[in-house]
């Protein structure tokens, strides 16, 4: 997924040497490892980068968890679970990429349940029939594999190596979805109207998961600067639909945009302006799952507890007894 | 909970990798969170999990001193002894 809600980044009282120095490793393409010197609001900013991506890895298992009890055969169930756990491993990988930078995962976990970090906003939509879980692999980890393809070269080093994990396990994610799609829009008149529907509702959030126009992002710039992010939200979202539209033309379902036309000048898809209003309210915690994602995460949590408790009482058990011997 | 580092074999032939970390109560513990996260896909045959705490490293603060000598060293590599073309096969 993508970091949503980063607030500019201030350099702090790092001196100006170790800055340029640091700038000169950046700019040679060197990678930069946990214990090396960096900027604090390097660390600040990866730090929440990285833990907001692990969120929105995490929260992102609900919406599809709708969908295992009721997926159509056996085959897609199982599917569908491995999809899932998939993305578990992804915010684990994002949570150990971000503990090297000396955040614990109790606290970056704390602040998810206390709803205090954020997540992507495109999990805060209800999948409100089996076609919708075509459409979240399809378009939701389409559009993610885009930000997570290009944040392989983040200047990071655990980021950039958890990013190459994840983007080798999105594929499958993101063809299983297109597969229901090819199923669901090939089927009786009632299927495709449900695959229509999902697209329908799918799209425009989709689109938003690239985080707002270049013109009103106003952290951009020192994340590019020091290669946290190396490519603009305007750029990568035109990239993902001008992917995207002749794959909805194969399924012949239609994008929910009347302006939406190949653009023989730019080479590109023109397309309507976005009307981020929505967002911004989902983002305030005012979107349609918000309550119920916040609600299942805690519930998961306070339900685990007896499981920590009990494997720290065996080790504790174990210690002991290797003490005794 | 501990924090574990996690290191694969992709086959035999090759050394373990480091791969990423995990959190467990125990050793144990360790081995089968490695195992779930690490090796969906049969990214490996052998995983050794470490005790964070346990691995002593050298600190980038002595990248010079550790790393640069070798560079004034140049009589380590074969480039440094040139001969005549007609000296063959060394
Ligand atoms: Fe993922
Ligand atoms: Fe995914």
């Amino acid at each position: 997924m993508y970091s949503q809600g980063l607030r500019d980044s201030k350099a702090g009282d790092d001196s100006p040497e170790l800055l340029e120095a640091f700038q000169k490793r950046i700019d040679a393409e060197e990678k930069i490892e946990p214990r090396d010197w960096m900027p604090q609001a390097y660390r600040k900013t990866l730090i929440r980068q990285i833990s907001q991506h692990a969120h929105s890895e995490i929260v992102g298992q609900l919406p599809e968890a709708n969908w295992v009890t009721r997926a159509p055969t056996l085959k897609r169930k199982l599917i569908l679970l491995a999809k899932i756990q998939d993305e578990a491993g992804h915010g684990l990988y994002l949570y150990s990429a971000a503990e090297t930078l000396g955040e614990s995962r109790h606290k970056m976990y704390q602040d998810l349940l206390s709803g205090k970090a954020k997540y992507s906003s495109i999990f805060n939509y209800p999948t409100l029939n089996w076609a919708d879980a075509g459409a979240v692999g399809w378009l939701v980890d389409g559009a993610a594999i885009m930000n997570q393809v290009a944040l392989c070269r983040t200047s990071y080093g655990p980021y950039s190596r958890a990013m190459v994990r994840i983007c080798k396990e999105e594929s499958f994610h993101q063809r299983q979805g297109y597969d229901i799609m090819i199923k669901m829009a090939n089927g009786t008149p009632e299927q495709k109207a449900m695959a229509q529907d999902a697209l329908d509702r799918t799209w425009w959030p989709s689109l938003m998961m690239f985080g707002p126009s270049d013109k009103d992002s106003t952290h951009s710039n020192q994340s590019m600067k020091w290669k946290i992010k190396r490519f603009s939200n305007d750029d990568l979202r035109q990239k993902f639909i001008d992917a995207t539209v002749p794959q909805a033309e194969y399924l012949g379902l239609t994008i929910p945009d009347k302006n939406l036309k190949y653009n023989e000048k730019t080479g590109h898809y023109d397309f309507s302006e976005i009307i981020w209003d929505e967002l911004f309210e989902v983002i305030k915690g005012n979107g349609p799952c918000n309550q119920q994602r916040m609600d299942a995460r805690n519930k998961a949590y306070d339900d685990g507890a007896w499981v920590r408790e009990a494997a720290a009482a065996y080790a504790e058990k174990q210690q002991n007894n290797k003490e005794v011997a | 909970m501990k924090l574990y580092e996690v290191f694969i074999r992709a086959k035999a032939g090759l050394s373990h990798k480091h791969v990423g970390s995990v959190h467990a109560s125990d050793a144990q513990m360790a081995m089968q969170n490695a195992r779930d996260l690490y090796t969906r896909r049969e990214e490996g045959e052998s995983i050794w999990v470490v005790d964070s705490s346990q691995i002593v490293s050298s600190n980038p603060a002595d990248k010079a001193a550790y790393f640069e000598p070798a560079e004034d060293k140049i009589y380590r590599h074969p480039s440094f002894y040139p001969f005549d073309k007609e000296v063959k096969n060394i």
